[in-house]
């Protein structure tokens, strides 16, 4: 599983509003990146931004590796049982075997509850299965932990390692602390565009 | 593929597969009924004035599906997941363009029976309107997509949305309803190419709005 992914100089904005400009990283087989930052800073704008579905306002994003993100909408029907709601993925990924995402994340007691009604930290599991199932090398990850309890995080945190461990790349956005060996951190605040600094640049 | 992501479109859309899908249907047989209840029994006056009502209410028919057709996806973040999948908005769009055709158009044809015989129409009437409907159907089905893919980030879009249609389903009515008041079937001709026209636009006009909605 070899994958790259950076950017550079990546500047990104929301309405008229510049969120962040100056953006570079780098990513090679086997590394993950800790983005952290306040609300509203532009975090899961970033993350859009690298899976393609938004358009950088400057720079480049250069990906080698199929990518697959997941974000606070898993994308399952929510009047599908969860079972129904996930084969879709599975059929649209040509996933023969999902039972071993399904029960490293304990969601196999869940197959015939319908996705509505699901906790916040159930539907996050059934997400990364659904991610875990596409067996791509490039995670971007959207607040993975929010919902989750003591438990799951360490499930989840599990995955992530094992992914990165096998050569896959993990961008992470989250405002909780993770534990992970070797996890690089991004502090987007360090790129977002002041006032101040608009001042001084005119 | 493809028949992967028809088979979930259908599944949502069809009536009586998930709740509420029956709507347009049962919405349309119940224009046919009360209208001989408001213009009173005169067989006159209703198979000369039938085949237009059935044509309205074929139109506000198509309406009723829209607030569902797109905005629920780009809320679940289903085209998101779709786009990241290599699968473009345009192929999603012509996917739920057929499956929404599928889902209102032949059932509203079969509805159309009960409906003549409830408005007292005749066997040309009749197959005119058939006619019509087959050619019609799906040129309401391409401008629903085109409005619910357009209004789908806006909060008052399922309002907003019947409202567009209308005035843009205009052609549609005219040359269709058209035939039946000069029982000539060359109109029908027109609505064809109407119909043919706005489907052909319509994934990828479809396919920009759910594009641009992400950018906001």
């Amino acid at each position: 599983m070899q994958a790259q992914l950076s950017a550079s100089n990546l500047a990104c904005r929301r309405g008229d509003r510049l969120l962040f400009r100056g953006l570079s990283f780098e990513l090679a087989p086997g590394e993950a990146l800790h983005l952290t930052g306040a609300n509203g800073t532009g975090k899961s704008t970033l993350i859009r931004t690298i899976a393609g579905l938004t358009t950088p306002f400057a720079g480049e994003i250069a990906s080698d590796g199929v990518i697959g993100l997941l974000d606070e909408r898993p994308a399952l029907d929510p009047d599908m049982p969860l079972g129904k709601a996930l084969s879709f993925w599975e059929r649209v990924d040509g996933c023969t075997d999902p039972s071993n995402a399904l029960s490293v994340l304990g969601l196999e007691p869940l197959l015939d509850v319908p996705v509505r009604y699901l906790s916040t930290g159930q539907r996050k599991r059934a997400g990364l299965a659904a991610l875990l199932n596409r067996g791509v090398p490039v995670w971007l990850l959207d607040e993975p932990l929010s919902g989750l309890d003591t438990a799951a995080i360490d499930q989840v945190m599990a995955l992530i390692a094992q992914h990165v461990s096998g050569g896959g790349i993990a961008l992470i956005a989250s405002h909780q602390a993770l534990a992970l060996e070797g996890l690089r951190t991004l502090a987007i605040e360090d790129f977002v565009v002041r006032e101040r600094d608009e001042e001084e640049a005119e | 593929m493809i028949s992967t992501l028809l088979r979930r479109d259908l599944g949502k859309f069809f009536p009586f597969a998930g709740g509420g899908a029956a709507l347009p249907v049962v919405f349309f047989v119940a224009v046919a009924m009360l209208y001989p209840f408001a213009v009173g029994p005169d067989v006159n006056v209703l198979s000369r004035t039938g085949g237009g009502v059935v044509w309205i209410a074929a139109l506000l028919a198509a309406i009723l599906p829209l607030e569902k057709l797109v905005a629920q996806d780009i809320e679940l973040g289903t085209f998101d997941q779709l786009k990241l999948r290599g699968v473009t908005e345009e192929l999603m769009m012509a996917i739920r363009l057929l499956a929404h055709w599928l889902s209102f158009g032949p059932p509203l044809i079969l509805a159309t029976f009960p409906a003549a015989a409830l408005l007292a129409l005749d066997g040309p009437n009749l197959h005119l309107l058939l006619l019509g409907l087959l050619a019609g159907t799906p040129g309401l089905a391409a401008i629903g997509l085109m409005i619910a893919a357009l209004t789908a980030s806006l909060r008052a879009g399922a309002a907003l949305s019947g409202l567009m249609l209308i005035p843009l389903a205009l052609p549609i009515l005219i040359f269709g309803a058209g035939a039946l008041a000069r029982q000539d079937p060359a109109s029908l001709g027109f609505v064809a190419a109407i119909s043919l026209l706005l489907v052909a636009i319509a994934p990828f006009a479809a396919g920009a709005a759910i594009r641009a909605a992400r950018e906001v």
